[in-house]
């Protein structure tokens, strides 16, 4: 594949994300915030992003995991993880922390665990697209070229 | 003037503003490590100088107000903002900013509060009890701007309001008003910016003259 074709490729894969809801604009946001001095600024962000959301995540099934779940603990977390995909514009992971803050506060531990499901259902989607999205851009710099600016004309 | 002292801009003899911007000083504060990541680039690409900490009593141990020794080794700190989230663990941005306000040395010192949650009785706490902005989360450059803009303004004011008196009798009188009105249980004078409230006073010392 040439570099032309990576780029285009980049460029399409980038706007199925937006375009499925996996990313939102925050993630623009972030692009707009890596230039020459922090070339890898958004996957620096990102890679801290996933640290904290494995361990937040690894948290939250512990707490679930106890014979009686004490959500003073558990929404503490959720509201993390809500936060810090907000921030790195992980839209969907966002949104099911939102659904999950609310069984949180019903206290319904039933469906508790399962918004945790869906939140790492969410979670390794996000954690995969992005990964692809790295490799691509990575390919693209090893051959020489520069990544293409995001347009989104939707 | 005290510790905190919010950085003056250096004012040629004509009375000329153009000068370059000075680097503000910004302390930013948030639990969140992916947060801190992001307010700091946002901060430094905005030309400001950023120290980030982790929480409120970090941050008030970093301005010296957490009662420790060391507060007289920070008599050369220089704060123009702070930033920092609203919900932590611990103290909570709405207590570093009670705390920060209650301070002889950083009351001056604008405080900006981010939250994720959009709660009015939350915002309206914070700017009653002397925030200079309330900001919604995730935070964008164009909000980092608008601050910066607002910081600078503000700091500009200050400096034109001295320059176009007698300084150093607007200087006395301007350090015995703001002890008087900090003792002051004044709730209207509360609501407004607190350089605001400070350019209100000697404009009107100023006429005196």
């Amino acid at each position: 594949m040439d570099l032309v074709q990576m780029q285009k490729s980049l460029q399409d894969y980038t706007k199925s994300l937006f375009l499925e809801g996996i990313l939102d604009s925050q993630f623009l946001q972030l692009q707009q915030l890596q230039d020459e001095s922090n070339p890898d600024f958004v996957s620096q962000v990102v890679t801290l992003f996933f640290q904290d959301s494995d361990r937040i995540l690894n948290d939250l099934s512990l707490s679930l995991d106890q014979q009686v779940v004490d959500f003073k603990k558990v929404d503490p977390h959720v509201h993390q993880l809500k936060g810090s995909s907000s921030s790195i514009g992980a839209q969907r992971v966002k949104n099911a922390c939102v659904v999950f803050r609310s069984f949180c506060e019903q206290q319904n531990v039933e469906a508790c665990h399962r918004c945790l499901q869906q939140v790492k259902q969410e979670y390794y989607l996000v954690k995969n697209r992005l990964e692809t999205l790295f490799k691509l851009e990575q390919q693209i710099v090893a051959s020489g070229g520069m990544i293409p600016a995001v347009e989104l004309g939707f | 003037m005290a510790v905190g002292e919010v950085m003056r801009m250096e004012i040629p003899a004509g009375g000329d503003l153009t000068v370059t911007t000075p680097e503000l000083h910004v302390l930013a504060v948030d639990d969140s490590i992916v947060d801190r990541k992001v307010i700091e680039r946002l901060l430094r690409i905005s030309s400001c100088k950023v120290t980030t900490v982790e929480s409120g009593t970090r941050a008030l141990q970093y301005l010296g107000l957490d009662g420790g020794k060391g507060a007289s080794n920070l008599k050369d700190l220089k704060v123009n903002l702070i930033v920092t989230d609203y919900s932590m663990p611990g103290l909570t941005g709405y207590d570093l900013l009670k705390k920060i306000k209650e301070s002889s040395a950083f009351r001056e010192v604008p405080v900006v509060i981010m939250s994720s949650e959009n709660i009015l009785p939350r915002i309206e706490e914070c700017l009653k009890e002397g925030a200079e902005e309330f900001l919604l989360k995730p935070v964008k450059l164009a909000d980092v701007k608008r601050i910066k803009q607002l910081i600078l303004k503000n700091e500009a004011e200050e400096c034109k309001t001295l320059s176009h008196s007698n300084k150093r009798k607007l200087q006395e009188d301007c350090d015995t008003s703001s002890s008087s009105s900090s003792s002051h249980d004044d709730s209207s004078v509360k609501d407004t910016p607190s350089s605001k409230r400070m350019k209100s006073e000697s404009e009107n010392l100023s006429s005196l003259f």
